[in-house]
Parts: C-alpha cells; structure tokens; sequence
C-alpha cells in the first residue's frame, strides 16, 4: 500500500467512507470582524454547553491584525469527551461577511449545514454556499437596535441556543460567568439579548440537540497554554523565564500571577538566549525552571540547551509550534518544529523531547516532563502546538496520580564531592549553592569526574556514554505512548494529531476494521523496541502528523523503527487534520492492497 | 569559633591558562582578596561566566561557579539571583563577551537592576581566538582579521551602563590591584547592578598595553549620583582614568514574597 498525496480514493471507497459512522457531535463556527464579539460568543456557547452537561472543543483562528481583525471560533460539542475539530460544520453562525473567505478552507460546510446570519450584512460570498449550505437569514442587528444595550452578538447566541436545546437558566449562568466582571448592566443586556435571540423561529436543517450527560462530575474548562502552566507547576517548577512569543505567551500570562502566589517567580527576559540561559541559571541554583516558547524562540535557545545537557542542568522548554519556517504563521498551527527539537543541537546532546496528545494531557505531560528532567538531570523540550495551546476543552478533570520524583541533591556532609561522578543508573548529585563543602563550577567544557575542564579522549568517551546512559537505560515506564485498540491496521502518530488519529480508528472499527493507534509521547529517547512489538503483526502502518515532510515518518525509518512497508500520511498546517480524509486515505490503500 | 577565611582559601588546584602578565590574574586576586575581606563563606559566592580568557576565571575560585556559553553571563546570574537571591551572585568576563556578544544582556542587566556585580576585564582585543578586534579596540588597530583596522569607533562602557541604568559605575585597573579590590567590595556592597570595567592588558596581542602602567591616572572627580554630570565626564575621559565614577541608590529587583496560596486552590479556577 504506497498510496500518494494527490491520489483520488475511487467511488467506491467514499461510499464505504459515507456509510462509516460517525461520532455523535455538533460542531458549530461563529465568525465575525473584529468588535462583534465572535470569541465572547463562542466562550459563552461553550459555557452553556458545559453547564447543560457536554463536552466541547473550541478552537480559534484570527487574520493577523492585533485589533480589529476577523477572527473565528471553531466548537464541537458531544455527550462524550470531544479533543478535535470534525470534518464538516453544522452551524455557521456568521455576524458579517468581512473577509469571512479566509475561514472557508476552516470551516467546510456541506448540504446539510445551516448557516445563519444577519440579513442587513449583504450577500453571502459563494465559496459558502457551493456545497448547498443552508442560509437563514435574520433581522439580528435590526432588532438589537431597538432593544437597550442590544448586540447582534448575543441575539446570534440565542438563536444558537435554541438550535442546540439550551435552557434560558443555563445561558444566564454563562452570561454570569462571562461577563459578571463587566457589571449589572452589561449581564443584563447580554441576557435580554439572547432572550430575545432565542424567539426566533428558525427553520434548521437537522436536530441539533444533544443528549446530555449526567451532569454529576465536575468539569474543567482550561485551554492547552493553561494546562502545560498548570502541569509545569504540578511538577514544581517555581521559576520561569522567557521572551512573548505566539502562540505561547498565554502560558506565561497564566503563570505569572500564579507563580507569584505560589512563591516563585517569572522573569520577562530581554530575548530566548537570555531566557535560556537564566533558567539554567536558576536551576543550577537549586529551582526547577523552565521557559515557553514558539518555533523561532527555540531555535535562539538551541546553544543553551547544549549548555544545560554538558552541565547536566534540568531545564524544560515548553514549546508551542506554529506554522513554520521563519515567521511563518504565528497564530495557526503545525507540527514542523519535531526536528528541530531532536536534531537541533551541536555534539553528541542526548535529551528529552516529548509531546502532549490532547489538550488535558497537556497537564500530565507537561508535569511528566518536569518530573523526567529534574530526575534525570536532563533537557526536556515539550512539543505542544497553536491547536492546543490556544483552544479550549471542556472536559473531566485530569485524573492520574502526581510524579513526586525530585533531583538528587548533594548534602552538606558529602566528602570529596564530584560533581558528575558515574553512578550506577549514571545521575550523579547535584550541588546547590549555599550548600557547605560541596563547591563546584558548572561548565560547558568538557570535564572530568568532578567537573575540571578537560580536552582528553578518555573523558570526554566517559561523560558522553555518562549523558547518553542516563537517559537510555531509564525505565520510563507506560508513559512513552498511549495504546490503543488492536489489530491490522496500524496508526502511529503524535502531539495533535494523536486526537484526531484516535477518531479515525472510532470510525473505522465501527466498520469492522480493528485499528491499533499508537500515540508517541516521548519521542525521545524513542522506545523503538516496544514501537515494533506493537506493529509487527499489522499489514497497514501509517504514521500520521501535521507536517510537510513527513518528520517523525522519517525519524522513526532512522531509529528502525517501522518497517518499509509503513507509510506517511503528512499534511502541513494550518487546516486541522480531519478525521474523514484520514479514513479515506487508509480505505484506499486497504483496498489497493487487496 | 570560625577560622577567619583567607584570600588563599578561594584557591583552587586548577592552574590558569593566562598568559604570563596577563591582567587578569590581578583581577583573580584582588577578588580572592575581597571575598576574604568580606568574610564571605566560600558556599555563600558563586561566579558566573561567558566564554573568553577572563571567563575561566570560575574555575579558579573555590566557590560555586557556572562557566557558560559565549556571552551570556548575565543571563544565568540574573536566572541565578531570581532563583536564590541570598547568594552573592559575581559575573565576570571580556570586553568581546560582554560588549558584542553580550551587548544586549548587558543593557538588560543594567535596567533591570538586580543585585550583581559585573567585573569586565577589558583588553581591547579578543586573546583566546588569537587576536581580533573587540567592540573597545582602537579602530586603526591592525590584525589578520581587519588588514586596514577595523574602522569604527570603540564601544563605550561605562556610557552605556549608565544610560542603561546601572546604579553603580566604576573602571579599575590590573596595575592597581588594591584599588581594583576597594572598588569590586564597594560594587558587592552596593544594592543593585554593579558595574566594574577593569583595565586588564593583554601581553601576547596587545604589548603596547604594557605602557599602561604609566598611562593610566586616578579619576579626577569625587564619585557623583548626578547621572547628566556622569555622563559629561565620561564622554570627555579618553578611558584610562580609574575610580568609582557614579553611584545612585536606584529601586533594585526583589525576589518574589513567601507562597501565599496553593495549587489545589489555583485549581479550583478551572472548575465549571
């Protein structure tokens, strides 16, 4: 099965997609220039939704103007947990056509989509419409007009709400929550607006109510940047230091006060080689540090890291890719910086790199990584993405149990301390200033046993095999991947896609094809034995990601990992992978093997 | 009762690789000298460093000690200080490492003020790469890499610390190692960024510096807080001239406060 990138699946198999069944969801956009309120919106809808009982996934996407530009929201929302977009939208909720084409790549409509909007705003442009989506045009902002603090906005939101089944109490609750800092009156508008909103009779295309969930559980509603600071701060990171940089800065933004009552501390540096270097200065002084970055950032920081690896200085770097190279695309998603990440360095610089799968492992892989570093005295680069970091999750709380794994510290009463003496797992002690007695100088010269510069061959071979061990021989455990189902066809993928992926085997076993997906979450050091247990018995393997070249396709035939008969379903940002063009993709090459 | 801590109690076995009459070794003892005069406890200091001659210089203090990447001492000193701000936090380095690789932290440093002492061993001239130009060399000053002198007007250090806000301006002199020590204790007792440019002649590519010892005067001033008073002295000083320059008393960087909340109640923010 070698099918290519271009190759048109025949008939047959998008009939064999078409019967596939699908989760059950709603996806909603709500699109808007800027000043309509299109992400206030969304943020309410996805309240609502939760407080009704659901779940929900909310995405955005912006033009690249700081204030005033276009902008939109992309929701899914289903009775079971949802991580990703779909394929196709059933509502558009636009509150003006301005430069809404750029969303359409976005937000594929299809017959059976209802697009809703406001009859004053002109005529619909045509790439909306050419797959027969539904419009129902209403007087939105005619009506806002002659009702007090009225906006268009929030009479979209109430027709939205009577489309999905929610309840007046519950949007109250959501303007509450929304808006209650802005005061009385703004809540009170909002509410008498979607009221109003909610009296429109609209004609849909389709049931869009969900059933809900027992609402019994509490819910989180955190966004990927919030959860990769929160799991940071699980792992006991009190210092940060870095550079604003989209689409990570919410990260830093969240930290910042959270840090501070937490008693640690954020320092904004003057660039990503200074924020490099003083978070390993702050971990030499004895506090788990770390910095959050974008693509060109990392790339600034790739010489520091060469430093924290020699001095065996535990730092993470939080990184949230965003379309690539250079400035690429700061505010849309990819997952093109994983080369970067592992092939970055000069030298022989063993280190970790690892990548969240959704936007709630962000907790747990983000405090994970802290843990492996602090440990092992290692760089830990965290791959997370724009499609994670910068959407929401309305989900269960993070349920696992926390890494209480701290470095080894030197005590006072140590004799003859040697800095990177060999142990038998290869970590050695690690001193902390103001420690009595066990004085060293941390260098990114080569060195001996206790931390003299060295240039002989016989060191350098020994603190490199150290280094390298260190990291090799460690047992990481269950937590290299997460595992799922079985069978002949094999799903390899990691970061984001691992979501998506996740819903393409969904699909396909409803239709009695078993699929195995294996999602990486440390794809450094890669635990290539278990990878090829995991795959050998399977006859299609495709290695999913959001990227042009294929990079972990490539780096998994370097690592003999796959065999020849694998191949790569690559594809850059910034659209989202869809579910549906994934099945068909494998569909085919099935079939083109039979 | 403590032993009092001696100069050669710093020392480590770890033998320079300075040049024979290199300044920096006066440096190296004017601080050992200091440190002991402080009665600093060696676990108490830690010296951080870029890349360059004088960067080795960690290794030979007992003390804690980071010799870092080409230029950014500042960065792991300023890590190092937010991190644990009790310890005495020193960087030292060139005038290559800290004026054009650097330059940026440099600034940086200044302005944001936290409480380090920067010692910059100036020698006009980049020594462990064998003889280039560095940001403070004279622009007729001929070398392999720039046939005809490299053109452009030195870099000015003490101009730029001070308008970039250090609080704390001193130039001392490896020719004068117990003044260069008064001014490295009062730039450690300072509240604030310290800065110390340090004369420190290169024997192997800069001979001519060897006239220095007869070159260089005391700074005719007492030591100003007039920041516009500094600065006209400064510019009309032709750089070889020592002493503390300014000193003002500027709001220095503190360390965060104590925990105040916990996480389950940060969490708690999540919460539908």
């Amino acid at each position: 099965m070698r099918p290519t990138r271009n190759e048109n699946p025949k008939s047959e198999h998008k009939n064999k997609v078409k019967h596939l069944k699908k989760k059950h969801s709603i996806s909603v956009a709500i699109t808007g220039a800027g000043g309509s309120g299109a992400v206030t919106t969304g943020l309410m809808l996805l309240d609502a939704m939760s407080r009704a009982g659901f779940y929900g996934y909310m995405s955005r996407s912006a033009g690249p103007q700081i204030r005033g530009g276009e902008s939109a929201v992309m929701m899914r929302f289903a009775s079971q947990p949802v991580f990703n977009t779909d394929d196709r939208f059933d509502v558009l909720l636009a509150m003006d056509w301005h430069k809404v084409e750029r969303f359409a790549d976005e937000i594929p409509l299809d017959s059976q989509s209802l697009i809703v909007c406001d009859e004053n705003a002109g005529e619909i442009p045509a790439p909306l419409l050419q797959n027969g989506a539904v419009c129902r045009a209403l007087p939105l902002s005619k009506t806002a007009k002659s009702i007090e603090g009225g906006r268009a906005n929030m009479l979209g939101l109430g027709v939205l709400a009577i489309l999905l089944g929610l309840t007046e109490q519950a949007m109250q609750q959501a303007v509450r929550a929304t808006l209650g800092k802005k005061g009385d009156k703004v809540v009170a508008d909002a509410i008498a607006g979607i009221e109003r909103g909610m009296q429109f009779v609209v004609a849909g295309t389709q049931d869009l109510r969900l059933q809900p969930k027992s609402t019994a559980q509490k819910r989180w509603n955190i966004s990927g940047n919030e959860a990769c600071g929160l799991g940071a701060l699980r792992g006991g990171v009190r210092f940060v230091a870095a550079y604003p940089i989209t689409p990570a800065s919410d990260i830093l933004e969240w930290m910042a006060p959270n840090l501070e009552k937490l008693g640690g501390s954020l320092l904004q540096a003057e660039d990503e080689l200074a924020s490099i270097n003083m978070i390993i200065g702050g971990s030499f002084g004895g506090v788990p540090s770390m910095t959050a970055t974008s693509g060109p950032g990392l790339s600034l920081m790739v010489e520091g890291l060469g430093l924290a690896v020699t001095s065996e200085t535990p730092v993470v770097v939080m990184n949230v890719m965003r379309g690539g190279p250079s400035t690429g695309i700061p505010t849309k998603s990819e997952q093109s910086d994983l080369n970067l990440a592992l092939y970055g360095l000069h030298g022989d610089a063993p280190h970790l790199v690892l990548a969240p799968l959704n936007i709630l492992d962000c907790v747990f892989t983000s405090e994970w990584s802290v843990s492996l570093s602090e440990q092992l005295q290692a760089v830990a680069i965290v791959l997370s993405d724009q499609s994670l970091g910068q959407s929401r999750l309305v989900t269960d709380p993070p349920d696992y149990a926390g890494f209480n794994t701290r470095r080894v510290v030197a005590d006072a009463s140590t004799q003859h301390y040697q800095r990177y003496q060999l142990t038998e797992n290869a970590v050695s002690a690690m001193a902390i200033p103001g420690t009595p007695g066990t004085t060293y100088t941390a260098d990114g010269l080569e060195h001996d046993e206790r931390g003299t510069p060295s240039s002989m061959a016989a060191d350098h071979q020994q603190q490199m095999a150290k280094r390298s061990r260190k990291l090799a021989a460690f047992d990481y455990g269950q937590h290299w991947a997460h595992v799922d189902g079985q069978g002949g066809i094999a799903l390899i993928t990691w970061g984001s896609s691992s979501a998506v992926c996740q819903e393409v085997a969904e699909r396909l076993r409803d239709s009695g094809m078993q699929t195995r997906v294996v999602a990486l979450r440390l794809l450094m050091p890669l635990n290539v034995q278990a990878l090829q247990g995991l795959i050998k018995d399977c006859t299609s393997i495709v290695v999913v990601e959001q990227n042009m070249s294929g990079q972990l396709f490539h780096y998994l035939h370097a690592e003999q990992a796959i065999p020849a008969r694998a191949v790569s379903y690559a594809r850059p940002g910034p659209l989202p992978l869809r579910p549906g063009d994934i099945v068909e993709f494998i569909i085919a090459g099935v079939q083109a093997d039979e | 009762m403590n032993e009092m801590i001696k100069p050669k109690d710093y020392k480590t076995d770890i033998k320079p690789i300075w040049c024979p009459g290199c300044g920096d070794f006066a440096t190296l003892s004017a601080l050992t000298k200091t440190l002991a005069f402080m009665q600093l406890k060696k676990e108490q200091v830690s010296i951080i460093s870029g890349i360059g001659c004088s960067s080795r210089l960690p290794a030979y203090i007992d003390s804690y000690g980071f010799h870092g990447v080409h230029g950014r001492a500042l960065a792991l000193a300023s890590g190092l200080k937010a991190a644990r701000p009790t310890q005495t936090v020193i960087a030292v380095g060139g005038d290559g490492d800290g004026f054009s690789i650097g330059g940026n932290h440099f600034m940086h440093a200044c302005r944001r003020n936290m409480d380090i002492t920067y010692i910059v061993m100036d020698n006009h001239v980049y020594g462990m790469t064998k003889g280039q130009p560095s940001p403070t060399t004279e622009p007729d000053w001929v070398s392999k890499l720039t046939p005809h002198g490299s053109g452009i007007r030195p870099f000015q250090p003490l101009a730029i610390a001070l308008s970039s806000g250090a609080g704390f301006v001193a130039r001392g002199f490896a020719g004068d190692p117990s003044g260069l020590a008064k001014l490295i204790f009062e730039g450690l007792r300072h509240q604030g960024f310290s800065f110390i440019q340090v004369l420190s002649p290169c024997p192997t590519f800069r001979p001519e510096q060897k006239l220095w010892k007869q070159q260089v005067q005391p700074w005719p001033f007492d030591t100003t807080d007039d920041p516009v008073l500094a600065a006209s002295r400064i510019h009309a000083d032709e750089g070889l001239t020592t002493g503390l320059i300014y000193q003002r008393e500027l709001p220095v960087w503190q360390p965060g406060a104590e925990a105040s909340d916990t996480l389950e109640n940060i969490e708690q923010g999540f919460l539908v």
